[in-house]
């Protein structure tokens, strides 16, 4: 399914290692993400995919005792680097929740907040941003009446896709979506893959996923991690019809976890 | 079976007869204390009451500038407590993780919390009326902003850790420096608990009589000058109920059914007020 396209890498990882305190949560990654492509971190829970989603934008830096080593390196450029500014690196790389997390604000407001950010932009700007934010994560037509309303009135489907307009309108290079289906209906999980295919057009998109349905469904590559450890990174047809690993099977196949 | 089944019913009911009782009890003395003040302040209140000052003993007068002392040193207490209050109280919940100082401050922020309130009169007494020699309003209102603080850092504290952190990671998420995440999303997200908080130290402060004894003291007449002696309801209430003239211990009664009404109200209102706030975060 990635025949057409040409393959980039956007971000590398090296020797990467995560601690939370003296418990080692990351062990000596080594994987590169491809530019436009979904890449699907697997695995049972406790296992890392969230931390490494965290590493990536570098969120585990609110919290004290927890640390990063190695590198990570976006377009070539290390970013766990003190250096780096926390909060422009930030807005080059959004990411979704598992929980909705609207803002108690107007839903117009929610996505005007990234934006409003980095960009100066005029009320007639604005408002075409957050049109095209809300027609990019498919939400527009059952929005768009009312924009002045509050986003936490909105059911939980309308919520997580209003969480992604705001991620996309901030027009990051990469999407991180940590576990974004997990609280949703069926109905609302099918909108949301849906808008990942049509996402990745634009964005590098990498997504935590308990569900290994939707891993096979949505992403060009799929990692396979364990206990920290990443036990097996490729194809996602690989992956899934023909694992190299004996773990990867047995999990894929149900066997375990 | 069914013998265990009867005697949990039994257990269930014994338990539920006796918190019902409890409940009765400590009602009781509420209802008790409602009925008093209606049957002998009702019967005083009249346009006079909101309309005339202090009187001297033995002839009719009003609460006008004991109303009017209250509010004003209340309200002033608030003006200054509040702002202290919430910037103290979201330093401990948004940036309390790390270091010495927050739990430190935390700390001394309960022991403040218990403090007897005549010992902050006291110590306004010592500090303000002391140096400037004379009683005023303006230490009334330092002495009641002095309690109005520690409510309102606790509140505030409480009430931004009720805000999910994943609201504040989504925020930052976004590349929001940490200013802008709190002043747009968590205390916004945390506002009306915070208002709620803010009324129920401004019912908390309304009928403190201790600390303005030391402070304010009394006036028999108008002044709304800060720094003279200022009259206020609490104290009012104390002097009048205590003396031996009957038009003094009506206005008394009148105060206190005043008092204890607006109160009551505040309290409603932070309640109502609070429940918004579960529909909208």
């Amino acid at each position: 399914m990635s025949a057409e396209k040409t393959v980039t890498p956007k971000l590398v990882v090296r020797d990467l290692n995560f601690y939370y305190g003296a418990e080692r949560a990351l062990k000596d990654i080594n994987l590169t993400i491809t530019e436009k492509m979904v890449t699907a971190f697997i695995g049972p829970s406790g296992c890392g995919k969230s931390t490494m989603l965290r590493t990536f934008n570098r969120m585990y830096e609110l919290y004290p005792k927890q640390k990063a080593t190695g590198e990570v390196l976006l377009d070539g450029e290390n970013i766990l680097d003190k250096k780096q500014d926390l909060n422009t690196l930030r807005a080059k790389i959004g990411m979704v929740f598992q929980k909705p997390t609207p803002f108690p604000m107007s839903i117009y407001d929610n996505i005007a907040f990234g934006a409003k950010l980095y960009e100066n932009l005029s009320r007639h700007d604005m408002d075409e941003r957050v049109e095209w934010a809300l027609r990019k994560a498919a939400l527009w037509t059952e929005a768009k009446d009312k924009l002045k309303q509050s986003g936490t009135g909105l059911s939980g489907g309308q919520q997580q896709r209003l969480c992604i307009a705001r991620a996309i309108a901030v027009k990051p290079q990469i999407l991180l979506l940590d576990e974004p289906t997990s609280a949703l209906d069926p109905i609302s999980t099918a909108h949301i893959e849906k808008l990942i295919d049509e996402l990745k057009a634009e964005f590098t998109i990498i997504i935590v996923t308990h569900n290994m349905q939707q891993a096979a469904r949505v992403s060009d590559y799929t990692a396979y991690m364990y206990l920290g450890d990443l036990i097996e990174f490729g194809d996602t047809s690989t992956v899934f019809t023909n694992p190299k690993r004996k773990e990867t099977e047995d999990y894929i196949t149900g066997r375990f976890g | 079976m069914l013998t265990l089944y009867a005697r949990r019913r039994l257990i269930n009911a014994i338990g539920l007869g006796i918190s019902a009782l409890a409940m009765l009890f400590g009602l009781l003395w509420l209802g008790w204390i409602l009925w008093t003040l209606l049957a002998n302040g009702l019967p005083q209140l009249s346009m006079a009451v909101l309309t005339q000052m202090t009187p001297p003993p033995n002839s009719a007068g009003g609460l006008l500038n004991a109303i009017a002392g209250s509010l004003m040193m209340t309200f002033l207490a608030a003006l200054i407590g509040t702002p202290i209050g919430i910037l103290a109280g979201t330093y401990l919940a948004e940036f309390g993780q790390r270091g010495w100082l927050a739990p430190t401050t935390r700390f001394i922020n309960d022991v403040l919390l218990s403090a007897p309130s005549i010992v902050i009169g006291l110590f306004i007494y010592e500090m303000y009326v002391i140096k400037i020699g004379h009683f005023s309003g303006w230490a009334g209102a330092l002495a009641l902003s002095i309690l109005v603080i520690p409510i309102v850092i606790r509140t505030t504290e409480n009430m931004l850790r009720l805000v999910p952190n994943t609201l504040r990671e989504a925020a930052a998420a976004l590349g929001a420096p940490q200013w802008k995440v709190i002043n747009l999303v968590t205390l916004r997200a945390a506002r009306a608990g915070i208002i709620t908080g803010v009324l129920l130290a401004v019912a908390r402060i309304s009928g403190e009589t201790a600390p303005l004894l030391f402070t304010s003291l009394n006036n028999q007449f108008w002044s709304s000058d800060l720094n003279q002696p200022m009259a206020n309801l609490p104290v009012v209430i104390f002097q009048f109920a205590m003396s031996p003239y009957q038009d003094w211990q009506s206005l008394a009664w009148a105060g206190a059914l005043l008092i204890t009404f607006s109160v009551l109200s505040l309290n409603i209102m932070a309640r109502v007020l609070f429940r918004q706030k579960s529909t909208t975060y």
